[in-house]
């Protein structure tokens, strides 16, 4: 390895081989992939290494990863508190340990544990139960006091001087952060490997439906004939969905993020606190990245707004007096697809060879691996997988919601 | 900050008010099981439009009065504010 480094920087520059090729864009594909983010690359790559079906289009509006993938905050935790939502994340997370052996890639995954803080009684009790809910499903987790958050994060606040003082936290150990576009690079030039052809600049602007049935996609490049269509976007699915003729219980809302000046490392934990509706993390590069609840109202924008960069940057202080003269260097904001019950969409839908994977809300990043596979086990088998059958598209009519209150983290 | 104009109080800081959803017509014949679909695409189902929508909202820190307002979900620009079945504002 390092014999390598060395003669490669010894040799002159060249530079470096590009990592997924273009390809004209074909007339037909087997299966058109319409979102070339971490969901979409992820059921690209496993249609293509686990089932053998190579002949598949991404197609992806700007860059790859440029939506959600390249915008979350890269948190990735398992401590859910439904039992649906838990068996998913864990193996969402187990592919993610494996991920960058499995890739060749690094994706520099930090499993440096993350800690949901509570600051009131009822939050408390929320956290023991969810500790209780994990420990039977086998995921690491559980309840720790004041004096063992003050262990782990030196600089946090622990005294009753803040609004709402720290009562205890959910500890979960396995939970980290990861380079998302590390995920999204690292699929791709896997899947492009096996022959996906991936699409850039390539936006669709129809879809094709004879008598309820998929037949082809419209996209600015041209019409590509295809029996089977999955919408994995974020932001935009409910208007992918509308080309189709289906209609999904999705409400998009913007979410902001944003990351100081670089700092020395001095945090190696996640934060979250959903009283102060906050998650902190340090990255490689010193920078704080923060997020916070989504915007309070429907928006495509991702424009950045002075009244969440105030109440985040309040809300952090309350607990981190010392980062009081950190300057901000980037904020950003990314589209949300909510549903009423803080679950996805995935799988089948009324028209036939329509596919969903969708309305992941603030939180699709953490189940792009466990999607894909699953998403990429349904298209090859037409069978929906046992893991993925809670989040069927009827279940709005079945009155089977799922409820996932463990969603998100900052608003339990 | 942006500002929504209450048909009641005027224009006010957005702040003051609470998102509530895109309008949805309601289905009258509610009770007809047949119609049971009908009720879970009101109750879930949305257009989410990125275009002018009309929608819900309540001024919460105010009059306290429900009201609908057509605007641009890409923009935010806001093009009317009504009492439901009143004229609209400018």
């Amino acid at each position: 390895m390092s014999f390598t480094l060395l003669k490669r920087g010894l040799r002159p520059n060249r530079p470096p081989a590009p990592m997924w090729r273009e390809h004209p864009l074909q007339d037909h594909y087997d299966v058109v992939i319409i979102g070339g983010g971490a969901h979409g690359l992820a059921t690209a790559y496993y249609l293509a290494t686990v089932h053998g079906i190579t002949d598949v289009a991404v197609l992806e509006k700007r860059y790859i990863g440029s939506g959600a993938s390249g915008r979350n905050t890269a948190i990735l935790r398992s401590n859910y508190l439904t039992p649906e939502g838990i068996l998913f994340y864990d193996e969402s997370i187990k592919l993610y340990e494996n991920l960058a052996s499995e890739l060749d890639f690094n994706v520099m995954f930090s499993q440096r544990g993350h800690l949901t803080l509570a600051h009131t009684d009822s939050s408390m009790r929320t956290m023991q139960w969810r500790a209780e809910v994990n420990q039977i499903q086998n995921v690491d987790s559980r309840v720790i006091s004041p004096a063992e958050v003050k262990k782990l994060v030196p600089f946090i606040d622990t005294s009753d001087r803040p609004r709402y003082p720290i009562m205890g936290a959910l500890y979960h150990p396995p939970g980290g952060v990861i380079r998302h576009d590390a995920v999204v690079w690292g699929y791709a030039r896997a899947a492009d490997a096996k022959g996906v052809h991936i699409h850039q600049q390539t936006e669709v602007t129809g879809i094709d439906v004879e008598h309820n049935r998929v037949v082809a996609v419209q996209t600015n490049r041209g019409r590509i004939a295809t029996g089977t269509v999955l919408n994995a976007t974020a932001g935009w699915c409910s208007l992918i969905a509308a080309m189709a003729g289906v209609r999904l219980p999705v409400e998009t809302r913007p979410l902001q993020a944003c990351v100081t000046e670089p700092l020395k490392p001095f945090l190696d934990t996640v934060i979250v606190s959903g009283t102060f509706h906050f998650y902190l993390s340090q990255s490689d590069r010193g920078e704080l990245v923060m997020g916070a609840s989504v915007n309070p109202f429907a928006s495509y924008s991702t424009d950045a707004t002075l009244d969440f960069a105030e109440a985040l940057a309040g809300h952090v202080l309350e607990l981190f007096p010392s980062l009081a003269k950190v300057r901000l260097l980037r904020h950003w904001a990314g589209l949300c697809d909510m549903t009423p019950d803080f679950s996805p969409i995935m799988g089948t839908t009324p028209v036939d060879g329509f596919l969903v994977d969708v309305g992941w809300g603030t939180y699709g990043f953490k189940a792009a691996p466990v999607s894909g596979k699953r998403m990429a086990e349904l298209i090859a088998t037409n069978r929906t997988p046992e893991l993925i059958a809670p989040f069927a598209y009827d279940r709005f009519f079945t009155g089977q919601i799922v409820g996932e209150k463990g969603a998100a983290a900052v608003t339990n | 900050m942006m500002q929504l104009e209450c048909p009641n109080c005027g224009p006010r800081n957005v702040s003051e008010f609470r998102f509530r959803g895109e309008y949805v017509e309601r289905p009258h014949d509610g009770a007809d099981p047949a119609r049971r679909r009908a009720w879970a695409e009101y109750l879930y189902f949305r257009d989410n439009r990125a275009g002018v929508q009309k929608e819900w909202w309540y001024h919460q820190a105010g009059c306290g009065r429900w009201f609908l307002a057509e605007r641009h979900t890409k923009s935010h620009a806001v093009e009317n504010t009504r009492y439901w079945g009143g004229e609209a504002t400018s």
